[in-house]
């Protein structure tokens, strides 16, 4: 009975080995790929085609037995045909963006062997590239950018209306006071950097909302205020907020515009600018806010090194620890955009603060459902109930299209 | 008027690089790209002004023999040189990056020598910021230790001779709580982002107008 078993299995394993072979070929055979499509790409301005194939029997994965998949376009069906693309074996998808919107283009996909023979397939088409009015691919992106500024918008108005909103402390922004009144104290200047942000980044935005704060406390103190910069756009937008902010307390004789100067568009020039101020000119207060790369932890430790007291933001992640690190006082990524709303105390620019958190809280809810949704499907797929996981799925495909 | 035309160009250009965003149609599709070729040709503007700054201060400082003067005529003894080689690579070469031209020289036997010394001084600079970060003086820096010391070991060959689960150990410290913290920041950027870009489109944050 073992025995008979044991023949019956090791048929079924033949057959079943057999059935997953592909059919011998005669050597040096090449065959075309198969089901050969061209549609327009979707979600773009017209510019692109798709085609797609299915693999070639002799494509398996072997680069010197199989070269790869030229794809030829033509204007008609009958020609001329021209080179659109090549790609490596094992691929079975190419997009053509040499295509203009409106036009009329044929396809046809060769599998090519290693001594360059080639057996194609096609041609199809028509495929006619058109633009789209709406990216659907973004409705996920649209709809949460939609919740948000909704939640924003009503809080503002909420705020408008005279509702108190409490806002938890950040100690790095409380710290600007005691950090200039103690280079005041020092009789020592203070220094300001940007970092290597532009101005169209959004933390940049958010760091000259500091620079006024940190501009109005110098001027009412009477204290140097240093700003270095590694972008002229930037240094421009400095040097306006700095004389504004001098002239908020009735000081702009204490403006000085050498004091913002431009240093280079070179990373580590910058920072052996920088250095070479801190060490120059001691001075006895530091801030590093806006956006920094490897340049971080040499001007914060020079700074730690001549004893100034260092406040430091960012939204580089990778920066962060290295400023945690090294000075005195850190706004971690949203605490550096949350500034300005707190420094100025507005209720229309807390309200929008408030709006994000509860946002935040939302999205937390939701982050707790879907790891309970998800644990739960897999224990019921393996039950049998595979529903559940497709849901989860069908969610997380959702929510990773872009 | 001198806020209301800002903050109306402001409030169009935010409106349209949004929108832009979801319409790839003409004459929406390629805006952003547009945009940005103003930005660079602004900024190629922008860059004489900050030369301007940079030379009249560096000048203004030798003249008048201020402290650190030195370091000023240093500076301009650069510019001048980066500039003179810049200009004789142009006259001979056609070209700033004519591998046998004097600027290269310049770029390839002084800048990059420079740069990578400045790059160096970040290992100095770790070993200092670690030595102060890691001192077990709380439970938080005791904790850091630990696990910096399991990181550091588990992915160095050695940390495996010494016990083989240590890099698994790492692996699941950066897979699981340090991406959590990293992801968790992430989030809370990309929606300050939005909330700020929201409050510069609609005109409540008016700082970078000053």
């Amino acid at each position: 009975m073992k025995r008979l078993m044991a023949s019956l299995l090791l048929i079924a394993w033949w057959q079943a080995a057999a059935a997953q072979e592909p059919a011998p070929v005669a050597p040096g055979t090449l065959e075309p790929p198969g089901m050969v499509t061209a549609v327009d790409a979707p979600n773009d301005e017209g510019q692109a085609v798709n085609v797609s194939w299915e693999r070639s029997p002799q494509d398996a994965g072997d680069a010197t037995a199989f070269k790869g998949y030229r794809i030829d376009r033509a204007p008609d069906r009958a020609g001329p045909w021209t080179e659109a693309g090549f790609v490596i074996g094992g691929k079975t998808q190419f997009q053509d963006t040499g295509v203009r919107a409106g036009q009329t283009y044929f396809y046809r996909v060769a599998a090519v062997a290693p001594d360059d023979r080639a057996a194609e397939a096609g041609p199809v088409g028509p495929a006619v590239p058109r633009a789209q009015w709406f990216n659907t691919s973004r409705v996920n992106v649209l709809v949460f950018t939609g919740l948000l500024s909704f939640l924003i918008i009503w809080y503002i108005e909420r705020a408008k209306r005279g509702e108190p909103l409490y806002i938890r402390k950040i100690q790095g922004l409380d710290a600007i006071d005691d950090a200039v009144g103690r280079a005041t104290e020092m009789g020592k200047p203070i220094l300001y950097s940007f970092g290597l942000g532009e101005i169209r980044d959004i933390v940049t935005v958010a760091s000259l909302a500091i620079l006024r704060q940190v501009a109005v406390r110098c001027a009412e103190h009477g204290t140097e205020l240093l700003v270095p910069n590694w972008d002229p756009i930037v240094m421009a937008a400095a040097q306006e907020t700095v004389q504004q902010a001098y002239a908020e307390p009735g000081r702009p004789d204490l403006y000085k515009e050498g004091n913002i100067s431009f240093l280079t568009t070179d990373q580590f020039g910058y920072a052996a600018g920088v250095d070479g101020m801190i060490v120059r000119q001691k001075p006895g207060a530091i801030f590093f806010l806006g956006y920094f790369y490897a340049e971080a932890l040499i001007m914060s430790e020079t700074g730690h090194s001549v004893g100034a007291i260092q406040i430091a933001g960012t939204t580089a992640i990778t920066q962060l620890p290295f400023f945690i690190a090294s000075c005195d006082y850190t706004l971690i990524g949203e605490e550096m955009l949350a500034a300005s709303c707190y420094i100025k105390r507005d209720p229309q620019l807390l309200g929008s603060l408030k709006g994000e958190d509860l946002f935040k809280a939302a999205l937390i809810l939701g982050f707790a459902a879907m790891a309970v949704m998800g644990t739960a499907s897999v224990i019921l797929d393996n039950g049998g109930s595979p529903g559940l996981l497709r849901v989860f799925r069908a969610i997380g495909e959702w929510f990773a299209t872009v | 008027m001198k806020k209301e035309i800002p903050l109306l160009i402001t409030f169009l250009t935010g409106v349209i690089i949004v929108v832009t965003f979801f319409i790839p149609h003409q004459p929406f599709g390629g805006m952003q790209q547009r945009l940005l070729i103003w930005y660079s040709i602004v900024l190629g503007f922008t860059l004489l002004l900050g030369v301007d700054n940079l030379l009249r201060g560096n000048i203004r400082r030798m003249a008048r023999r201020q402290a650190g003067w030195g370091y000023a005529a240093v500076l301009m003894a650069g510019f001048v040189i980066c500039f003179v080689a810049g200009v004789v690579s142009l006259a001979r070469h056609n070209s700033l990056i004519a591998l046998n031209g004097p600027f290269m020289y310049v770029y390839t036997y002084m800048i990059v020598p420079l740069q990578a010394t400045m790059f160096a001084l970040l290992a100095f600079f770790i070993a200092s910021a670690a030595y102060r970060a890691f001192r077990a003086r709380t439970l938080e820096a005791t904790l850091l230790l630990i696990t910096a010391a399991i990181v550091m070991l588990g992915r160095v060959p050695v940390g495996a001779e010494l016990w083989d689960k240590l890099p698994q150990i790492q692996d699941w410290i950066m897979e699981v709580p340090q991406m959590a913290a990293k992801r968790g920041i992430f989030i809370g950027i990309a929606l300050g982002t939005i909330a700020m870009s929201l409050r510069v489109i609609l005109g409540l944050e008016r700082t970078y107008l000053s």
